[in-house]
């Protein structure tokens, strides 16, 4: 059994120099499981977690192609927030915020969260109407939302270009500020060591080359290690969702495209919020080492080699000295890219499949990370009752087949082409 | 990356425009089948390796052609104008 972690733990073995155990076991495949996750990142080790603590299955399997949290899980810009305006997404994104705000404790496992507040700003009168309704749609929700003047932000973020020439001026801006950073790695760490402790088998080095069939139903799956029978199996591999899903014969209305992100030298501490420009899709937070962690759009292209273009690098450089002219001279530390799944409406699929027994979790261009506690919480209880939680159901995979596409930002579909 | 263009030679990849999958095929104009349209429309193979896509030389000839690519390196193999394989196509009708 593995200990808990605690102030006591923590002094003992510091006094006594005892090695801490392993966080999470590496046991081998059992031969059936009730309940398969593929993928071991962040949404299929939540998922993981919560089929065992909320619904009681605990003969689960995750099942992670290479190391644990190597994905998208450890390569996004760490960002958490609830400023969503559809409904549907308003209230799955703030019960995301919920559980991010009791995560360290549920896991026993510290994450870091930092609610230092997102800033979205608007650089026209228009752009800040439209901040002002988002808001209040918030508000109307329960959700914290506050509509920052030009003054105030001035006063919040006095580095920002507020002269007169400035090519983007500044007219205020929507602040949430619950919102925040989560240390990302110690998500997938504090998810796998919570679930193993209930009995979740997490078993790494592990790919899956295709499904065991039984007419239209699923009923486990062909690895790399073995055959693995399975009641429900449940794909979470956001970057691949195309190849797995191709092995069990389904076609999805997805595109693998790449995203990077960029952190720069450490320097003092300055910039004490998330802030998001409003100009162009760019994001900018100052990381606890001092760095700055920043990221902006896609490359343009489908492609899954985790290698971003140089283009891009520059475009994201230009965004970033917009909004912030001093930072001019900093210099890149490292920059790293990630694959995403392109939806044409930018929202995800979350829900059952046409085949029995077999669900899908995917599509999460941009916002997956956030996402995280809320996809486990939603996909483990979907799973469990064989039925659609009633926050994803906006979510399910069919809905341009029903002419119902769920666009988020009111601006048409395919915007991730133009 | 650097797209050979079969007009204007090697040229960067920002002087294009990306145009997606280029071995999908139309349904026929009239066709009401929706099921067809929305497979044409909204599905992807997405492969992770060989593909054969659309380009527009955007900043160079404008002309749209077809590249292949893999996809799990971004190697570029051959290309050619996509109204030299339209030509083709209609010549085989």
């Amino acid at each position: 059994m593995i200990s808990r972690y605690s102030a006591l733990a923590l002094l003992r073995r510091a006094l006594t120099g005892a090695p801490w155990q392993r966080a999470w076991r590496a046991p081998d495949p059992q031969p059936t499981y009730d309940v398969i996750v593929i993928g071991g990142g962040g949404h299929g080790l939540a998922t993981a977690y919560y089929l065992a603590a909320n619904h009681g299955i605990r003969k689960v399997a995750v099942l992670e192609r290479g190391y644990l949290g190597s994905g998208n899980v450890g390569r996004n810009t760490t960002l958490v927030r609830s400023n969503y305006m559809m409904d549907g997404n308003t209230q799955f994104f703030e019960h995301s915020l919920k559980l991010w705000e009791g995560l360290s404790h549920e896991l026993n496992y510290n994450v870091m969260l930092s609610q230092r507040g997102q800033i979205v700003l608007a650089h026209g009168p228009s752009q800040l109407d439209v901040l002002a309704r988002k808001g209040n749609v918030m508000r109307l929700n329960g959700i914290d939302a506050e509509l920052l003047e030009r003054s105030d932000v001035a006063r919040m973020l006095p580095f920002l270009d507020f002269s007169p020439a400035a090519r983007f001026p500044i007219f205020g801006g929507l602040l949430q500020r619950r919102a925040g950073t989560v240390r990302h790695d110690a998500v997938a760490w504090g998810y796998a060591r919570a679930a193993d402790r209930l009995g979740v088998d997490i078993i790494e080095q592990c790919e899956v080359t295709g499904f065991l069939r039984d007419g239209d139903r699923i009923t486990g799956v062909e690895t790399t290690r073995g055959r693995i029978g399975a009641g429900r199996t449940a794909i979470s591999v956001a970057g691949h969702t195309s190849r797995v899903a191709a092995l069990a014969g389904l076609k999805l209305p997805v595109e693998s495209h790449l995203l990077q992100a960029f952190v720069s030298e450490p320097i003092k501490p300055f910039l004490d919020h998330v802030l998001s420009f409003g100009a162009e899709l760019f994001y900018i937070s100052q990381s606890d080492k001092g760095g700055l962690v920043f990221g902006g759009h896609i490359d343009g292209f489908n492609t899954y080699t985790q290698r971003g273009q140089f283009a891009k690098v520059r475009t994201v450089a230009e965004c970033a000295v917009s909004l912030i002219p001093s930072i001019s001279r900093l210099r890149l530390l490292r920059h790293w890219a990630g694959i995403q799944d392109m939806t044409p409406d930018g929202s995800p699929f979350i829900g059952r499949t046409p085949l029995r027994d077999l669900y899908l979790n995917g599509g999460w261009c941009y916002q997956g990370f956030k996402a995280t506690p809320a996809t486990g919480w939603c996909l483990a209880h979907t799973i469990a009752h064989e039925t659609e939680h009633p926050l994803i159901r906006h979510l399910s995979l069919d809905r341009f087949e029903r002419h119902n596409g769920f666009d988020e930002y009111g601006i048409g579909l395919w915007t991730y082409k133009q | 990356m650097r797209i050979p263009c079969p007009q204007c030679g090697e040229r960067d990849y920002t002087e294009f425009r990306y145009g997606g999958d280029a071995t999908k095929v139309r349904p026929a104009h009239g066709s009401g089948d929706l099921k067809t349209w929305y497979e044409h429309v909204f599905l992807f193979d997405n492969p992770k390796g060989a593909h054969r896509e659309f380009w527009q030389h955007t900043q160079g000839c404008r002309q749209w052609l077809v590249l292949e690519r893999d996809t799990a390196t971004n190697t570029l193999g051959r290309s050619w104008l996509a109204r030299e394989r339209a030509a083709r196509e209609a010549s085989h009708e």
